[in-house]
């Protein structure tokens, strides 16, 4: 019975969610709110200025390196986060460790 | 037939929706620790789909400009790449919950919700 | 695993696909794909490895002592990129005001400090995915 009435509050989300979206514009055209000024400097100077043909690596690495540096320390942050919950307890019985293996 | 044309333009948008309704029904309904975290990961799927796919254009190129040729309207470049440090962030979110449940398995022997919490309030009645 | 057909082909298959990795890493300001998906294209190749010969066979092809190196090397490398930018021309990470060759758009050999960025991401994503995968599965000896 409570699966059932579950099941049925979340066919009606998916219904106002998808009535809303058919509101949206299918496909845009390039006066869309999202193809602003910023897209037009990336899409028509960055082979000039960075030498790249590529836009989107241009952009991630060139003009935006900043956060693909942080994104790094991300990944740093959690390999440090899982080593220090399941590796101290993982070694129990040798104390002398495997520096050498 | 106009409604499945218009059908057929929002198709991305509407995958993007029934992917986050599927994870949520997912993390309320399962009672299994890993199935939650396996449900939050389809929502940040859902999410992902849904903000790349609006930088499509109408006959846009994809974001590779052959220095030869000239003009040609493309693609919006902008949200696959803030997508991208997204996707590495949720991917970091769902190691380490993985890693939470691996601990927890161990202590209490079970990964079901509902145990845990009758055992965690077990203990706190004999305290 | 103890199948001899999967070994006999694994064994085949993974140089391949590094090298397909290392091939999409180096080519990510030509083509798609990029830092990201090369790396994880290397790293998915340490986890085949894993998965069909075992983990003791594994831990002696990737060790501990490598994988500090891998995540440590991959930010020091970046950073040091950026510290280079930052002692030539005043501003932190930048590309053509530091001197780096610019070359001509579409070459191998072009857009300056972009594909020693993508070495360093790609580095840094397959140590990443293998360290996770080495750390999630190891079994405890007690």
């Amino acid at each position: 019975m409570r699966k059932k009435l579950t099941g049925f509050v979340f066919v009606a989300l998916f219904a106002i969610l998808s009535i809303n979206i058919m509101r949206m514009p299918g496909i845009f055209d390039e006066t869309a709110p999202a193809y602003n000024e910023a897209t037009r400097h990336y899409l028509e100077q960055s082979v000039e200025e960075t030498g790249a043909v590529n836009v989107i690596a241009a952009v991630l690495t060139d003009y935006r390196a900043f956060d693909t540096l942080g994104e790094t320390i991300v990944l740093f942050t959690a390999i440090v986060a899982v080593v220090s919950i399941l590796r101290p307890f993982a070694k129990k019985k040798d104390p002398v460790g495997d520096r050498n293996g | 037939m106009s409604f499945f044309q218009s059908l057929l333009d929002h198709i991305n948008y509407l995958g993007a929706v029934a992917l986050f309704v599927i994870g949520l029904f997912t993390v309320v309904t399962h009672g299994n620790l890993i199935k939650r975290i396996m449900g939050i990961n389809i929502m940040g799927t859902g999410i992902f789909l849904f903000f790349v796919a609006i930088g499509n254009v109408t006959g846009g190129l994809p974001p590779i400009i052959d220095p030869a040729e000239e003009g040609g309207t493309f693609i919006n470049p902008l949200p696959s790449v803030l997508i991208l440090t997204g996707i590495v962030v949720v991917v970091s979110i769902t190691v380490y919950s993985l890693s939470l449940v691996v601990r927890i398995y161990e202590t209490y022997g079970t990964t079901d919700q509902d145990e845990i919490a009758k055992m965690i309030r077990e203990e706190n009645d004999n305290d | 695993m103890d199948d001899l057909i999967v070994k006999t082909v694994v064994r085949i298959i993974i140089p391949f696909v590094q090298l397909f990795g290392i091939y999409i890493i180096l080519h990510g300001h030509v083509s798609p794909g990029g830092g990201f998906a090369g790396g994880t294209l290397i790293g998915t190749s340490f986890i085949l490895y894993t998965l069909v010969f075992g983990i003791g066979p594994a831990k002696k092809k990737f060790s501990h002592r490598m994988s500090e190196f891998a995540e440590s090397g991959g930010i020091i490398l970046y950073l040091a990129i950026g510290v280079v930018g930052m002692v030539v021309a005043g501003s932190f990470l930048t590309n053509a005001e530091a001197g780096f060759p610019l070359g001509e758009a579409g070459s191998l050999l072009s857009g300056g400090m972009i594909p020693l960025l993508m070495i360093g991401i790609g580095i840094k994503v397959a140590s990443t995915m293998v360290t996770l995968f080495h750390t999630l599965i190891e079994e405890e000896t007690s």
